[in-house]
């Protein structure tokens, strides 16, 4: 039987197992809306903007480890998906994103809403597609899904215009996908994961630092297990958080700009440095010259572009991680005896690293008076369940976050760490509660980045999702603030918010529920009562103005050189 | 230094595009950059001229091969290859100038493929040196308009892909 090319796509979406799709109608899309109602398995929420059905779609992907779906119309449907693309693209969230275009025989002339996506979306996006035969169609959503889903994931953009939606064909969903240039290494090179043993066991100042990869590629147990066997401490980046419990004793916590002083010491003074699935950001490495300077390196990937592109690495490994890790426990397993050697020989290093950490423990100046925004971040921590789902924007409460939440579960931090998309928490969250209607989800967000897609207020609400928002309201755009304070004369030139937004009313306006604290003392009272109140509930936090996130590593300095809390 | 790559693509549209957008977007340079289909219609050959160090090449290579378009990379730099490279030029050829002009077109072995009244235009092929070395030597004529593929290479014997 024939279908139209909007059911076809449909039925692809089904036979990939989607559950639920994000989007936002327009002209270039009404056919695939029009066959969405005779697709009930298809659940559609309905964001206020792309960007957020977007961003929701890459939350759900981030939580579950699916590919997240999202549709908009042409031209500026589909232009506002442009930084939620980005930011799924540079943490390789996998996504498929489904733009109406204007018809074939249109495209090319400024036709009404026309923008060029496969065009805008090239550098963003692992790879794109222009359908312009229905013939195609059902192959290359087949294509997409796949090619986001493996390798390295990354966000597919499909672009698909108007009289291929209209336009019918008989439809069958290929076995098979056939990309005679894409292969991705899964299975690392045994000879290579056989050195990377060898080294781990001649060293004496090992650390093991984990980015992203390990979140994608489902591996904390093996990273924990690979860690435990050589009793080796491990830092992770913001991205890596939650995929080794913060609590572990071999926890370092974060390195880089933001991260713990005994991170950064151990970085400093390691001999050896194992990278699992991390790309040595410059928010990580600080001055690249003086990063890991006595380290030896082995770079794990998946990505062989990763490696060796900001640093010299003594030894590249290609491949899967959870393949690569399990390979080198068993390696390592044949050598009991030499292991047992390595953690005996290592154990002044563990001891050096606690003393880094009794010296200079991750920290803030409690106040009576103020309420301090760490001490929030606590509070939520210590009556939040440990399956709670967080999600932040960008800017001084994500690092916040980052540092005092203490992760213990895989897939519980969601947060824009390549791009740093303010925005980006609240629909992420809707996403992720779309996902798990029964697990806590909170959006610890600032009075700024909130601004920036408060409008998901609306959909939270329509869609009884009830995600927890805290705004931690300083007045002030605060990160940008902290800079200007530290490096650029106190002028604190367009980051005081001058307005101040009773978020209380905004979301009683939404139909939300809206809780305040201006003391201390009301903080505990104040997340007690928003937990057991149904529905989404705003949780503002009237906090300290001027805090600072610290330690902080002054751009361009060695991640050694930190300012620390006093 | 300089380095010649040949890479085997999907010939789709827009991949042009995915490989030029790619040296841009990384702040790699092309030199020169030449495509057209190999005996299979579905798969291009380009050509790409480029320079850089050791570790930008890596890069450029792996970025390269990171496209789902493409096929094969192969780096010739150090390797056995031929290489040739194409090139029109339109010399200045007055009546004084004529006989001049055609003997250095003969040790070329290039062809005049065009005569008009006070101007020849030559077609000569060879490795870019050999194009460099006649250009210099039309150079005091007054050369009027020149156009050049870039090289195209293939690895000798048995070296290189197939396609």
């Amino acid at each position: 039987m024939k279908k139209t090319g909007s059911q076809i796509l449909l039925e692809c979406l089904q036979m990939e197992g989607v559950d639920t799709v994000f989007g936002y109608p327009g002209g270039a899309v009404i056919n695939i809306y029009h066959d969405l109602v005779d697709y009930p398995g298809l659940n559609h929420i309905l964001t206020r903007h792309e960007q957020a059905a977007v961003h929701a779609a890459d939350g759900y992907a981030r939580a579950t480890g699916k590919v997240g779906v999202a549709i908009a119309t042409s031209g500026p449907g589909a232009t506002n998906t442009v930084t939620g693309i980005a930011t799924a693209y540079m943490d390789s969230i996998p996504m498929v994103i489904i733009t109406g275009q204007v018809p074939t025989p249109l495209i090319g002339n400024d036709a009404f809403q026309e923008a060029d996506m496969v065009g805008i979306t090239r550098p963003i996006t692992k790879h794109n597609y222009l359908v312009k035969d229905i013939r195609d169609l059902a192959r290359i959503i087949k294509q997409a899904f796949y090619i986001a889903r493996t390798g390295r994931p990354g966000p597919v953009l499909v672009d698909l215009p108007k009289d291929v939606q209209v336009a019918s064909h008989t439809f069958s969903y290929p076995d098979k996908v056939e990309l005679r240039g894409y292969k991705p290494t899964v299975s690392g090179n045994i000879r290579q994961v056989e050195k990377a043993a060898k080294m781990v066991l001649a060293a004496r100042k090992p650390v093991i630092y984990v980015g992203g990869g390990a979140t994608l590629s489902n591996c904390p147990e093996q990273l924990q297990q690979f860690a435990e066997t050589i009793q080796a401490p491990v830092t992770t980046t913001l991205m890596g958080m939650s995929s080794f419990p913060s609590r572990h004793e071999l926890s370092l916590g974060m390195l880089g700009m933001h991260g713990t002083y005994y991170a950064n010491m151990a970085v400093t003074n390691s001999d050896l440095l194992i990278a699992i699935g991390a790309r040595f950001d410059d928010r990580v490495t600080g001055k690249i010259a003086t990063f890991a300077p006595h380290a030896k390196i082995i770079h794990v990937d998946i990505d062989p572009t990763s490696i060796k592109k900001n640093v010299r690495v003594d030894l590249p490994i290609v491949g899967d991680l959870k393949d690569v890790l399990q390979n080198l426990v068993r390696k390592l397993a044949e050598h009991a005896d030499e292991v047992a050697e390595m953690t005996t020989a290592t154990e002044n290093w563990r001891r050096q690293i606690l003393d880094w950490k009794t010296e200079h423990p991750l920290t803030y100046q409690p106040s009576e008076t103020e309420i301090k925004p760490q001490f929030v971040i606590e509070k939520i921590r210590e009556l939040s369940s440990d399956d709670a789902i967080i999600t932040t924007e960008v800017g001084q409460h994500q690092m916040w976050t980052a540092q005092f939440f203490q992760f213990t579960q895989p897939r519980t931090f969601l947060s824009s760490g390549g791009l740093g998309t303010m925005g980006y928490g609240l629909p992420a969250a809707l996403g992720a509660q779309a996902a798990f209607p029964e697990r806590q989800v909170i959006d610890i967000s600032g009075d700024g980045s909130f601004q920036m897609n408060s409008q998901e207020l609306a959909t939270l609400v329509q869609y009884g999702l009830p995600v927890k928002i805290v705004i931690l309201n300083n007045n002030y755009l605060g990160m940008v603030r902290q800079w200007q304070q530290l490096f650029f004369d106190r002028r604190y030139s367009q980051t005081v918010l001058e307005l101040p937004i009773d978020f209380v009313m905004l979301a009683e306006a939404y139909g939300a529920t809206g809780l305040r604290a201006d003391k201390p003392d009301q903080v505990e009272e104040t997340i007690r009562q928003a937990f057991a109140t149904p529905g989404p509930v705003i949780m503002e936090f009237k906090v300290a103005r001027e805090e600072n996130v610290l330690p902080m590593v002054p751009a361009g300095r060695s991640i050694h050189e930190m300012v620390l809390a006093s | 230094m300089r380095h010649t790559i040949s890479v085997l693509v999907e010939n789709e549209f827009g991949v042009l595009s995915r490989v030029s957008g790619l040296f841009s977007g990384r702040g790699f340079n092309i030199e020169s950059l030449s495509v057209a289909p190999t005996l299979d219609p579905s798969v291009s050959r380009m050509t790409i001229v480029t320079t850089g160090d050791d570790q930008v090449l890596e890069q450029i290579t792996k970025h390269l091969n990171k496209l789902i378009d493409t096929i094969k990379v192969i780096d010739f730099t150090g390797t056995d290859y031929v290489e040739r490279e194409l090139a029109l030029i339109k010399v200045n050829a007055e009546e004084s100038l004529r006989a001049e002009v055609l003997r250095i077109a003969d040790i070329f072995r290039s062809k005049v493929v065009d005569v008009g009244p006070r101007s020849y235009t030559l077609e000569v092929t060879g490795a870019p040196g050999k194009i460099n070395a006649i250009l210099e030597l039309l150079r005091p004529f007054g050369i009027k308009e020149i156009v050049r593929t870039g090289p195209v290479v293939l690895g000798r014997g048995e070296k290189g892909g197939k396609g």
